[in-house]
């Protein structure tokens, strides 16, 4: 770019970009950023302009019973969620890499399908299905719905990793007297660990996350983070609101963020051991 | 064919330092009768070899002629359609991997990236229940063996490739496993680490007395490695003997042209008297050869000669060839021409330099020993 700066034309195109690339940004953040400032507005009103600035919505937040209990809720669910969708998604991914079977490449394609379907739909079908077999709406319904949603996410993140995880490793380790157990425990899933961590959060983020689906399938009177901010919002844009929204923006982003630089340190460590890829 | 493919003539690396376990006669490794095929596609076939306790046998053959196939059969990762294999006279068809006490060494290395070299060592003693104590002490031993002593709390990554290619062979003798295999382990090395590493396996295989079997592609560390040498070829063994055997007298013409690059002279037998026979050149000239049985006349045979054994200059021995020089490179000590003797027939000849260089374009004399080649019939097969 430096070199065309010098043409007029190449300029006002490199100007246009950096207009654009801006106006996207902040298209991207205001909404997050409006959300984090309000909360702190002394107003009654969930709206601009400010009036002040107070941590009341916080503490009005503590004190609603309702919201804790959502949060907890969401909390709990989008942890067995994470763990159940990590480890089926382990599993998963190490089949459809490491073996070959009749009906792979089907396999593969089902086991992502549900990313690919509309929320609504798999919603609308989850409860078709559970009323089909005559079954209540449980926490259980819930979650497992979740761990469907998320699941394609794990399984695409850890297939990536497993690939790149040479197989000369289990070999090694089988050669020198490791069961395939062994050697899965000892190499492959070490070894995998960047990938297990990545997908956890995601199916974590994915079922703190999601409203559309919760929707459908949570038990009457029970409420999740996203499904109790849509309640609130019925009744009024409170500020309250906005420091709910705000929370959430500090467990979605936070965790994964956290859990990226992690990942990125273990992935460094990683990296400097391996070998250059040598082919045959 | 060689016909001692089923009874290996005892080498002299077979009497090893440390007294061999069980009964010192039966081999290492057996295959018999092996068959190895992916769906159509036939990998391996009637591939039948004993390895003796304590020598030192290499596979050789270009890439995709079944000889890395044939190392994993014995480790146990690929499964053979037919015939058995045997380690220490023990069946292991049916073996798993990890129950079949062999130490296998790869090309990339493989060390455990997340271990250190004193876990990636100690790995396979740990999966035999051996003692703490005794783990320490026998990781020293075999870092000590690989000249790496005190590197125990490096990580592979820290080590160079030569370095964790040695941690590599530490790796898969310190359990004193029943046969090691080796895997190209010097292919992703540069060439002076290649050759060092070379020497130190070689080394390190005398010293413990341990059965190697060796793939590789690369002739020259195939001849200065090896009690016995296996060539095979899409999928079959194309010769077998000890290096100066399969060099000096190739069974085949794959052999002739795989190890050391021979010339090659289509002919017919013009006279034959005895086991001295004409040989008309099909590149116009004839030569005097002697047969290991006699010839008939007009048989077509292929003249085998080795590049070091075909002398350039009007002094040289027996055969007397014309030819023009194409090319001549000088390597110092020798150099290597290569002429044409007329009709494209191009030979190369490996010369130690005595008197000036022969020079591009210029026509020369040059000629072989009737006793320094070997004779190839119409099928490619040595006449013997």
């Amino acid at each position: 770019m430096t070199a065309r700066s010098g043409d007029k034309e190449g300029r006002w195109a490199w100007r246009m970009t950096g207009f654009i690339t801006v106006c996207v940004y902040v298209f991207m953040f205001a909404p997050i950023i409006a959300t984090v400032i309000l909360s702190f507005n002394s107003s009654m009103f969930g709206g601009f302009p400010m009036t002040g600035f107070s941590l009341q919505w916080y503490v009005k937040l503590m004190g609603n019973e309702q919201v804790l209990a959502a949060f907890r809720t969401s909390l709990w669910i989008a942890l067995v969620t994470a763990v159940v969708t990590t480890a089926v998604g382990v599993v998963t991914a190490f089949a459809l890499v490491r073996f070959e079977f009749r009906g792979k490449q089907m396999l593969s394609t089902l086991v992502i399908l549900p990313a690919l379907v509309p929320e609504t739909i798999l919603g609308v079908g989850l409860l078709v299905l559970i009323k089909a077999v005559d079954q209540p709406r449980t926490l259980l319904i819930l979650v497992l719905g979740h761990i469907l949603l998320a699941v394609p996410y794990v399984v695409l993140i850890v297939q990536a990793r497993m690939v790149g995880v040479r197989r000369v490793y289990e070999e090694a380790a089988l050669s020198l007297g490791a069961s395939r157990f062994s050697s899965f425990r000892e190499i492959t899933l070490p070894l995998l660990i960047p990938a297990v961590i990545a997908g956890a959060l995601l199916a974590f983020t994915i079922s703190f996350d999601n409203t559309s689906a919760s929707l459908f399938w949570r038990p009457a009177g029970v409420e999740t983070m996203p499904t109790q901010i849509l309640s609130m919002l019925k009744i009024s844009i409170s500020p309250e609101i906005n420091a709910l929204g705000t929370v959430m923006i500090l467990v979605t982003v936070g965790i994964p963020l956290v859990g990226g630089i992690i990942l990125q340190s273990l992935t460094r460590l990683r990296r400097r051991g391996e070998p250059k890829e040598e082919t045959q | 064919m060689a016909t001692d493919q089923q009874t290996p003539r005892p080498t002299s690396a077979g009497v090893s330092a440390r007294p061999a376990l069980g009964d010192p006669d039966r081999p290492a490794v057996e295959f018999r009768d092996i068959q190895i095929a992916y769906g159509k596609f036939v990998a391996v076939r009637d591939f039948s070899l004993s390895i003796a306790k304590g020598s030192f046998v290499t596979l050789l053959g270009p890439s995709g002629c079944g000889k890395t196939t044939i190392l994993r059969s014995i480790a146990g990762l690929v499964d053979i359609s037919s015939g058995q294999i045997s380690i220490g006279g023990r069946r292991v068809d049916d073996v798993p991997i990890y129950k079949r006490n062999i130490g296998l060494v790869f090309q990339s290395y493989a060390l455990f990236p997340h271990k250190t070299v004193f876990d990636n060592v100690a790995f396979g003693l740990k999966y035999r229940n051996v003692p703490k104590a005794d783990i320490a002490r026998k990781v020293g031993q075999a870092l000590a063996m690989v000249r790496l002593p005190g590197s125990e709390k490096k990580l592979p990554s820290q080590l160079s490739g030569g370095q964790q290619q040695r941690i590599a062979l530490a790796r898969a003798i310190v359990f004193e496993p029943e046969v090691l295999l080796l895997d190209e382990p010097l292919s992703a090395l540069d060439a002076n680490m290649r050759e060092e590493m070379r020497v130190e396996i070689k080394k390190i295989q005398k010293a413990t007395g341990i059965t190697a079997l060796f793939v590789t592609h690369d002739q020259e560390e195939a001849l200065s490695m090896s009690d016995r040498i296996v060539v095979m070829n899409a999928g079959s063994m194309e010769q077998i003997g000890t290096p100066q055997e399969v060099y000096e007298t190739p069974a085949t013409a794959f052999v002739a042209d795989f190890l050391g690059k021979a010339n090659m002279l289509p002919g017919t037998v013009a006279t034959a008297d005895g086991v001295r026979a004409k040989v008309a050149l099909a590149a116009g000239q004839s030569v005097e050869v002697v047969s290991p049985r006699p010839l008939s006349q007009g048989t077509a045979v292929t003249v085998v000669v080795r590049p070091q054994k075909l002398f350039v200059g009007s002094a040289t021995a027996g055969n007397r060839l014309s030819g023009r020089v194409v090319s001549t490179s000088y390597l110092g000590g020798s150099a290597i021409y290569e002429i044409d003797l007329g009709d494209k027939t191009i030979v190369r000849a490996n010369n130690a330099i005595a008197g000036p260089l022969a020079h591009e374009g210029e026509t020369v004399e040059l000629g072989f020993d009737p006793r320094g080649c070997v004779l190839l019939d119409g099928k490619g097969l040595r006449i013997a």
